[in-house]
């Protein structure tokens, strides 16, 4: 059971081989057992998690009547699901992996929240996470790294680090996660998983507590595509509560997964298969590209030659709007708010001193600085040509591809440490998947083997805007005639 | 003491709040005088997460404003973050425009005495209204009420374009009379729906370059205005004359002293670290949109005087005075109606004199006057024929305005007040007068015409006040050759 698709659990839930409640019971029974060492959850709460299966238990019972048509209705009712801890839950603690939320129970239910509780899914817990989604390798947060569950020396990945050990382990089988410069994909490659980051304002980004604004996205992550797509149809979906919301028809992201592939056009972008990939993710990337050859696509050398100032220019970009964002952590209303003070300004710096940590406090540095008078023409404003620059280098490529593929990341899952001493190092974890937040296309990533220390390598695949549905396919097809997706970890039954 | 003759040099810049229903982020009322915090919602007590949507309302009323004033409203404007740290500023940072705003340039006429003049004005720009913090009744702590966080404004800024405090105080009230004629603000100074900063400086007479300015924050009456404006002028010339630069600074004015003092300089100045909002996109109002506002728009003010001037021949001080609100404008104008172009000076007398003296004497608002517009006619209408003289129209007009009498013309009638204008019997009224009176006739001969005036009230006391002043007067200087 911990191992089957959604469409697997829900066939299993529909004839009845198990309860919605015995289901969340055997994953949170691993989670209690496997937690402890792997760290991938900051809050479980048994109780509240039982009474929504039981409510959906319940539901079904209702439905029964016809049980199909329940089924079409509500294809992921009773399923279990864990959320990122950046998204407000209600009644939940929502910490963003912060001391300065530790305590914080949110009022409201975000977006995403909403829209998986009303396709009748059911919460497992909440997920750690870099510190306000900042870091690439889950050792920011306030509640400790997460240990990668293919190697427990090993980072998980960042900054959706928790949901992607927590799928990787079963402790949850599927977790949604958020992606400002690769958060859902780096972690979806390091721990051997499938993870979408949708086109820019496809999810509600209401109640997802903001690291930076105009790239920030929701998405799923799962085993495979297949799960992805039902995930991103209940997903995703215009709302009014976010400016930056598409009002486009709802999309049904599972309708084309089993259209073949002939005649597809892949695009390798020359400046992703430079040095800076590691020997052993060339390998396994390569040897995915043969795959999709024999499955009748064809590749293409493109050229995005403006992605070396990707990196650079987000790092403008996300820190000058995180900068602002997270001015509202201000100990005033709600949060942390240090013990002692002596008037408003000590106030106000020891709240934010002892309440953020290292990583957070040296992005709002950054930002406040590139935003600064006398700063903010030299570094935003060129920050923001450079990303129209890219959307338009990726524009171009388009023209002459479907879909664009390389790695994830350069190398495979790294040591606890490894990258700490030097920020740079770290943000160059994210060299392959910022220029897809910077332009607001989709990408995925998905498992295409293993390579050094028998770590899992992912494929990315970046997609035109709004072809999740065409990405997932290419994704899906893919898992039909491997199954690096199915494989998990050792050790951990 | 220098012979320096100054030029003083004013720009103001008014905080209006929008007459919408909800904020201009999220659904909350703005209704004044709430219980502190309960009209403040998640989005405006900035809880992690939520996101900002802006209200339509608000736009429109920057549309009408754009219209109103003749400025360029701009297609795509866009919405900035002005960053700063204080508890009442719940995300910790205002969402304000900054590079391009809703509206910019247009302007708005005033008239001081019978002097006009045109104020230009630089923009005009749509943003959130900050919370409030309380100081007292919290033993030593500060509280903090956001039920006015995110209330609409619109401020709007005027170039440096007027050199008195009392053209500052005539824009002012100007653009306090718009704001309200067109419906976007209601005009409520004393609850802060209409507050005024005031940029001050002066320069000697026939310099180019402007003074060094102080800008006095938050001026939230006519009167203050004009009495900060007039001690922070001085101030700032007797700095200059012993020597002393002026330094730019934000200064408040204390009613109670009548004085002006610094509250921050410009070292403590905030970089705001403006950047375009992410959560927002660019405001885009196309033309089809600032079409349907601009039918809703009323005849504006400056139209109506123009109107009032040319067409009725009133004077700029009575076009002015009678558009100082759409309530007097739209009593005027029936009052005119009714009684005819012709009777215009006269209607323009009564409606900004009686009229507005009894409104202020009764403590009444022009929307709640007791005296119908056709009544005021019928009053005026029997002044012009010389039925009554002024005196009688007083009376007239103290019982109509009690709710005594269908009419004037009932009034009049029942009260006997119909003036005597039959030259016959004035004369005859005249000649006893005269008779009775030689030591008056005497004197005025001798040159007194302190006599004349004891020798016509003889005459309106024994026609019991209901001869035609005008005709005794003619009357008696004749039969006195």
């Amino acid at each position: 059971m911990i191992n089957a698709s959604l469409t697997q659990l829900a066939q299993a839930l529909t004839q009845k081989k198990i309860s919605a409640v015995e289901l969340a019971t055997l994953f949170l029974d691993r989670i209690e057992r496997l937690n402890p060492a792997l760290n991938a959850f900051i809050t479980v709460d048994r109780e509240k998690t039982l009474a929504q299966a039981q409510r959906s238990d319940d539901a079904r019972k209702v439905g029964a009547g016809d049980t199909a048509a329940f089924q079409s209705k509500a294809p992921l009712s009773g399923i279990p699901l864990a959320h990122k801890d950046i998204f407000c839950t209600q009644g939940w603690r929502t910490t963003c992996g912060s001391k300065m939320l530790a305590n914080f129970i949110s009022p409201y239910d975000a977006h995403v929240v909403e829209r998986m509780a009303a396709a009748g899914m059911v919460t497992l817990g909440k997920l750690n996470m870099d510190e306000f989604a900042m870091g690439s390798s889950n050792e920011t947060s306030f509640f400790g790294a997460v240990k990668n569950p293919w190697d427990q020396a090993r980072v998980p990945g960042g900054s959706s680090g928790g949901s992607a050990a927590a799928i990787a382990a079963r402790l949850a089988p599927a977790a949604t996660g958020t992606d400002t410069g690769g958060s859902i994909r780096q972690p979806a490659a390091l721990c051997g998983l499938t993870g979408l980051k949708p086109t820019y304002g496809v999810v509600s980004r209401y109640g997802m507590i903001a690291f930076a604004s105009s790239l920030d996205q929701a998405g799923p992550m799962a085993k495979s595509a297949e799960d992805c797509a039902l995930l991103l149809t209940a997903m995703a979906g215009f709302d009014t509560r976010d400016s930056t919301s598409l009002e486009r028809p709802a999309e049904d992201y599972s309708r084309d997964l089993q259209q073949p592939l002939t005649g597809l056009k892949i695009g390798l972008p020359k400046e992703f298969f430079g040095d800076g990939m590691d020997a052993d993710v060339r390998a396994a990337v390569e040897a995915a590209l043969d795959e999709y050859r024999k499955l009748g696509a064809t590749t293409v050398e493109v050229s995005l030659p403006n992605s070396a100032l990707s990196v650079p220019a987000y790092y403008v970009i996300a820190p000058a709007e995180a900068s602002s964002n997270l001015s509202r952590f201000d100990g005033v209303r709600y949060g942390y708010r240090a013990p002692e003070y002596t008037d408003l300004a000590d106030m106000y710096s020891k709240t934010r001193a002892q309440g953020f940590g290292a990583e957070v406090k040296r992005r709002i540095l950054i930002g406040t600085y590139v935003l600064s008078h006398g700063y903010y023409d030299a570094y935003y404003l060129q920050a923001q040509k450079i990303r129209r620059l890219i959307a338009a280098d990726f524009s171009a490529a388009f023209e002459q591809c479907d879909v664009i593929m390389g790695p994830t990341s350069p190398s495979v899952a790294f040591a606890f440490g490894a990258k700490n001493a030097d920020p740079v190092q770290m943000y160059l974890s994210d060299i392959y998947t910022i220029s897809t937040n910077l332009a607001g296309l989709p990408g995925m990533s998905l498992p295409c083997g293993f390579g050094n220390n028998s770590m899992p390598v992912g494929l990315q695949i970046i997609g035109r805007w709004f072809d999740e549905a065409g990405m997932l396919k290419v994704a899906h097809q893919y898992q039909q005639v491997t199954d690096w997706h199915t494989r998990m970890p050792g050790g951990l039954a | 003491m220098s012979n320096t003759q100054w030029e003083v040099v004013i720009g103001l810049e008014t905080h209006t709040q929008l007459k919408t229903q909800s904020k201009i982020f999220s659904g909350s009322s703005i209704a004044f005088g709430a219980p502190p915090n309960a009209q403040a919602s998640a989005v405006d007590i900035a809880l992690p997460g939520v996101l900002p949507v802006l209200n339509r309302e608000a736009v429109v009323c920057a549309i009408k404003f754009g219209l109103a004033i003749g400025g360029q409203i701009a297609p795509r404007s866009i919405f900035a973050r002005k960053n700063y740290f204080y508890p009442d500023l719940p995300k910790g940072y205002q969402i304000s425009q900054f590079e391009i705003p809703v509206v910019s340039g247009g302007g708005l006429a005033i008239c001081v005495g019978q002097q006009e003049k045109y104020i230009k004005l630089t923009r005009a720009h749509l943003e959130e209204d900050a919370g409030k913090s309380l100081h007292e009744d919290f033993h030593g702590k500060t509280g903090i009420d956001l039920n006015r966080a995110g209330t609409p404004l619109l401020e709007i800024v005027s170039e440096p374009d007027m050199r008195s405090s009392a053209e500052a105080v005539a824009y002012a009230k100007a653009l306090h009379a718009l704001v309200q004629w067109i419906g976007i603000c209601d005009g409520n100074m004393q609850e802060g729906s209409f507050r005024c900063d005031a940029n001050v400086s002066v320069r000697p007479v026939g310099q180019k370059e402007f003074g060094t300015r102080r800008e006095i924050k938050n001026l939230n009456s006519f009167r203050f205005m004009q009495q900060a404006i007039d001690f922070e002028v001085q101030w700032q010339i007797n700095e200059i004359e012993e020597g002393r630069a002026i330094q730019q600074a934000t200064v408040l004015f204390n009613p109670d002293t009548g004085e002006t003092r610094a509250m921050r300089s410009k070292e403590d100045a905030h970089d705001y670290r403006y950047f375009p909002d992410p959560d927002l996109l660019p405001l885009e109002i196309t033309s089809a949109w600032i079409d349907d506002v601009k039918s809703s728009l009323p005849e504006l003010p400056q139209q109506l005087k123009t109107r009032f001037e040319a067409v009725y021949g009133l004077s700029a001080y009575d076009a002015t005075t009678l558009t100082a609100s759409r309530e007097m404008a739209a009593y005027f104008t029936a009052t005119l109606d009714a009684a005819g172009i012709a009777n215009a000076k006269l209607c323009a007398n009564w409606v900004m004199g009686e009229v507005a003296a009894r409104l202020n004497k009764d403590g009444l608002e022009m929307t709640a006057v007791p005296l119908a517009p056709t009544l005021l006619a019928g009053i005026i209408r029997r002044i012009a024929d010389n039925t009554i003289s002024n005196k009688m129209a007083h009376e007239v007009f103290d019982a109509l305005w009690a709710g005594e009498g269908a009419d004037a013309d009932t009034i009049i009638a029942a009260r006997g007040l119909q003036q005597v204008t039959d030259s016959g019997a004035i004369e005859a009224v005249i000649d006893e007068v005269l008779a009775a009176n030689e030591k008056s006739v005497a004197e005025f001969r001798a040159g007194k015409e302190k006599a004349f005036n004891a020798l016509v009230g003889q005459v309106m006391k024994a026609t019991k006040g209901k001869a035609s002043p005008q005709q005794v007067d003619t009357l008696l200087r004749k039969k006195l050759g």
